[in-house]
């Protein structure tokens, strides 16, 4: 048995065991050894060397403030819009009122004569523009919807741009755009999720159907002699970053110049620049400082009228979108009506697992909420119906928000789990580790590293889980009844092709890296610069990292938890390229001239010979040899083909404390522990903090967050923060965090990304522990007061 | 009367729809202080007035007519920080950093309103001065919301701050 005391980060044990998939025990439960071939077509396994950086101690991981964190906390770094540029003017947008239809007359007289007003734009004087390609729909598409952009009179939905103002001030914009009359000819409209149902397709997510099937599931259902059969239903979301959306925009000679907030700078450029014919390298667009994106800070109607705006009027222009104005036009997550059904032998083993459901999407976009992606992974079951069907719904686009699909996915099946371990009479993390599976059920693929047992093991000592077979062990404290409870988060692996660096090596020995990166706060810049020190050999101080630029190489979208892989995988490409380039002007006869990549090695500042690194010369001595003031390379990272080989995908446990009011039925959370299996942490600091900040926003969907959705009108209700609710300190008690630290062999640097896996599992737990508490189980989110009155 | 704004004078704007939030970040530059929601809900503006906080884009300039302003840019020296900057960057208590200005000026006043024993909702005896406790300091900084998730670090930031253990 392994000692669950051993199982700290990084445990040499614990890493070897789990690179072999192999016997891992805990409690009475041991997972079975790998078959010698799973599958034919994975019978031979490429053999894995690991990158020495992941295998050095203490190379990765060590805790560092942010870099940028002098300039935040004085209020010095700039947002989108703060930039001032000479004769900008200030935007107001006018917003449309009905759903579907078009717009029959539009009165901007008044408008146009009121004090300040340079120009009023609407489809009527718009430059003619191509539409915009969303985001996964082609390869370099960044927009939110392929709607034009006030080319004609049509609506599409609720609350699209239909007119802008510019003008002089602010106040003027704003007084000026509440004088347009608009008249519209109302068409059809479908703005109720029930009708759109009826007109459903099996959905599509990154070009691939939502789609697993194995064995006759509701056979085995109807045959398990132990089953529930539940349905769920989540509200819509948004991300509400602190930052309203902003664009700060200028037509400089023949180059678009867009101060932004952006999570996708390169789409973004090569997404504006087909909207208005010109070349990507004619649109500049940088955000080197974004205030929150949580998948929200992409491309939307907003940069696409203010470029077209300044290119009519001739003039700079700010936009800075109200918050109204965000929800109106800058999408969130889709809503979900979800059905699971879980069948299982008497000890607990599933043999039917069914995770079905519907989600509305518009027509012109490519994002269905995939909300069944982590039952696709997380356990084995014999048979299996998973599916997600879309309804198109006459809406503002849905879109990307933090651990899409996985955040409400995770939150159905894990409550569910929860329901079949209390009717099994089996302790809850007993059930799920009696159907831990040796490779991907979905796909038969190994896992390139898989920690999720461990993360339970870790979470359980960390939090003080008392085991319980089918009772609850909820107490009563005073007027507050207390449950605990427990769940499984997941997030996929993603890597993105496209990333790319200029890496430069200074006469005084100090490197500079330029990549077109992106920091909304995640701490990439910090990560980027621990990764090329340690990569370099080189200190952390003397490394500067400039990023947040569509000018400078490649395409490092922040979204999808990859930004790290992506730059971990740039920084290695370019390490090997500038070893090449050094090697070159090595002197003649010296032992490193003319070795190439793998004879040579980054260490202590230098290049040293792999075979004998006491072989070494420095880099300033190096270059002042050659008679250089600095060396410098580019390199594009390798594409990504790890995950055509490996299962890879990120694990976590999360426990629950909740307190519910006797009386008033007031849900306080008092205590979180979430366990991490994400590969190796590169920043122990900056990474806590995602993980936290992912299980606040966790706590938030389960507890009070719901964009109001008006069926009639499809118009949101509460299109301001006052009114959507999201966690304020008081609701948020001292999270406990740590992970598993087991590096994934075929990640770059070891790392999965952090970014999204605590979105999921901490919302069923609170509700897990909810019941414990209460004996209620509420199946439709938020968990407010009024759902668990007696 | 001209408005101060840390420590300088500057006249009203003729435009009286002029919020201070505004005079701020688009008259002055001086951008330092957010704009979250420009109604009062999310905290980002928070700056001090006459040494309380108070919400800047809840606040005409004009009413600010001889009233003494202080914003983020004027805590601390260039090359300096000011304690709970410092500890801010110590305890990771920020992300993206856009609420964070107006996190720190709201837990610079309110040290003051403890000290002179303004009581809170949870504050459990009235006539007693209250304890920085970590509920008390949650409750306080409640209308300063961080979407991104620093509460922990911004709570333990501050609550270091007011009990003077910076």
């Amino acid at each position: 048995m392994t000692d669950s005391k051993n199982l700290g980060k990084g445990s040499s044990i614990t890493r070897r065991e789990a690179l072999a998939g192999g016997a891992i025990v805990l409690g009475a439960i041991a997972t079975k050894p790998l078959s010698a071939a799973p599958t034919t077509s994975h019978s031979t396994v490429p053999k894995t060397v690991l990158d020495p950086l992941i295998e050095r101690p203490g190379q990765l991981g060590t805790p560092r403030s942010r870099r940028d964190g002098p300039l935040k906390v004085k209020g010095g770094a700039r947002y989108a819009a703060e930039h001032h540029l000479k004769d900008m003017t200030y935007a107001a947008l006018v917003f449309s009122t009905i759903a579907r239809g078009s717009i029959s007359e539009i009165d901007s007289r008044d408008a146009e004569t009121s004090p300040g007003v340079v120009l009023v734009m609407t489809h009527l004087n718009a430059p003619r523009m191509g539409a915009p390609e969303p985001f996964l729909a082609t390869p370099t598409g960044a927009s939110g919807s392929s709607h034009p952009v006030m080319q004609d009179a049509e609506v599409f939905w609720n609350g699209q741009p239909i007119a802008v103002v510019l003008a002089e001030t602010q106040e003027q914009a704003d007084r000026a755009a509440r004088l347009i009359q608009i008249t519209y000819q109302a068409k059809t409209s479908v703005t109720r999720f029930s009708e759109a149902k009826q007109l459903e397709t099996v959905a599509t997510f990154g070009g691939e159907k939502l789609q697993t099937v194995r064995g006759d599931a509701d056979a085995a259902l109807e045959a398990a002699p132990v089953k529930i059969d539940v349905s769920f239903s989540s509200p819509r979301h948004n991300h509400n970053q602190i930052e309203p959306h902003a664009v700060t925009v200028a037509w400089q000679g023949k180059t678009l110049r867009m101060y932004d907030c952006n999570q996708g700078l390169s789409l973004t450029a090569a997404t504006i620049a087909k909207v208005f014919g010109i070349e990507p390298a004619q649109v500049h667009v940088s955000a080197e400082f974004v205030g929150g994106s949580f998948g929200g800070k992409t491309l939307w109607q907003y940069h696409i009228v203010a470029a077209a705006a300044a290119k009519l009027s001739g003039r700079p222009v700010r936009m800075n979108v109200t918050r109204e104005g965000v929800f109106r036009m800058c999408g969130g997550r889709a809503p979900t009506e979800q059905r699971v059904a879980l069948g299982a032998d008497k000890d607990g083993r599933l043999k039917a697992l069914i995770h079905t459901g519907f989600t509305p999407k518009i027509q012109q976009n490519a994002m269905t909420e995939p909300f069944i992606e982590a039952t696709q992974r997380l356990y084995s079951s014999e048979t299996a119906r998973i599916e997600v069907r879309a309804a198109h719904m006459d809406m503002l686009s849905n879109t990307f928000m933090r651990a899409p699909g996985s955040a409400v996915g995770t939150y159905a099946l894990e409550t569910a789990m929860d329901e079949l371990a209390e009717k099994l009479t089996i302790d809850p993390i007993e059930l799920r580790l009696r159907n831990e599976p040796d490779v991907d059920p979905t796909n038969g693929k190994r896992f390139s590293q898989r920690g999720l047992v461990q993360a339970y093991q870790m979470g359980a000592e960390r939090f003080g889980w008392i085991p319980r077979k089918g009772q609850r062990l909820g107490r009563r404290e005073g007027e507050w009844l207390v449950g605990t409870g427990v769940a499984s988060a997941y997030y996929p692996h993603y890597h993105f092709p496209g990333g790319a660096a200029r890496v430069t090596i200074t006469a005084d020995g100090k490197l500079l890296v330029e990549l077109a990166a992106h920091e909304q706060g995640v701490g990439a810049a910090t990560t980027t610069a621990i990764i090329a020190a340690k990569r370099f050999g080189i200190d952390f101080e003397d490394v500067e990292v400039r990023y947040g630029d569509s000018l400078l190489p490649g395409s490092h979208p922040a979204g999808g938890s990859q930004q790290t892989a992506s730059i971990g995988a740039t920084i290695l490409a370019a390490n090997t390229a500038m070893i090449a380039e050094l090697a070159k002007i090595a002197p003649q006869g010296t032992p490193w001239a003319g070795l190439s990549s793998t004879g040579l090695t980054t260490v202590r500042a230098g290049i040293a010979l792999t075979e004998r690194p006491s072989v070494h010369i420095g880099y300033k001595e190096l270059l002042a040899r050659a008679g250089l003031q600095a060396i410098t390379i580019e390199a594009d990272a390798a594409t990504p083909t790890a995950a055509e080989t490996w299962s890879m995908h990120s694990y976590g446990a999360v426990f629950c404390e909740a307190r519910v009011n006797a009386d008033t039925r007031e849900l306080r959370v008092s205590r979180v522990t979430g366990v991490y299996d994400c590969g190796k942490i590169l920043n122990a600091k900056t990474a806590a903090s995602q993980f936290r900040g992912g299980i606040i926003m966790s706590l938030g969907l389960a507890m009070m967050e719901e964009t109001q959705f008006d069926e009639r009108t499809g118009r949101i209700i509460n299109a301001s923060m006052a009114e959507y609710h999201m966690p304020v300190h008081l609701d948020v008690p001292l999270i406990d965090v740590a992970w598993t630290d087991i590096p994934d062999p075929h990640a770059p640097t070891g790392a999965r990304g952090v970014g999204e896996i605590s979105m999921n599992g901490a919302s069923a737990a609170l509700a897990n522990a909810v019941y414990d508490a209460t004996g209620k189980r509420v199946r439709d989110l938020p968990i407010t007061l009024d759902k668990l009155m007696v | 009367m001209p408005i101060i704004i840390n420590g300088h004078d500057v006249a009203a704007p003729a435009d009286p729809r002029v919020s201070l939030l505004d005079l701020l970040r688009e008259r002055l530059d001086l951008t330092g202080t957010k704009k979250g929601c420009n109604q009062g809900a999310c905290g980002a503006c928070t700056v001090l007035i006459d040494g309380q906080r108070k919400l800047s884009c809840l606040s005409l300039a004009v009413q600010c007519d001889g009233h003494d302003i202080t914003t983020i840019e004027a805590i601390s020296e260039v090359d300096s920080l000011h304690p709970l900057q410092a500890a801010f960057i110590e305890t990771d208590g920020f992300q993206c950093g856009y609420c964070t200005p107006g996190q720190i000026m709201s837990g610079i006043a309110l040290r003051g309103e403890m000290q002179r024993g303004a009581p809170s909702h949870v504050t459990p005896r009235l006539e007693d001065v209250p304890e920085a406790s970590n509920e008390e300091i949650r409750e306080r900084m409640s209308g300063n919301i961080c979407r991104c998730g620093a509460n922990n670090g911004i709570i333990e930031a501050i609550s270091s701050y007011v009990r003077g253990t910076l």
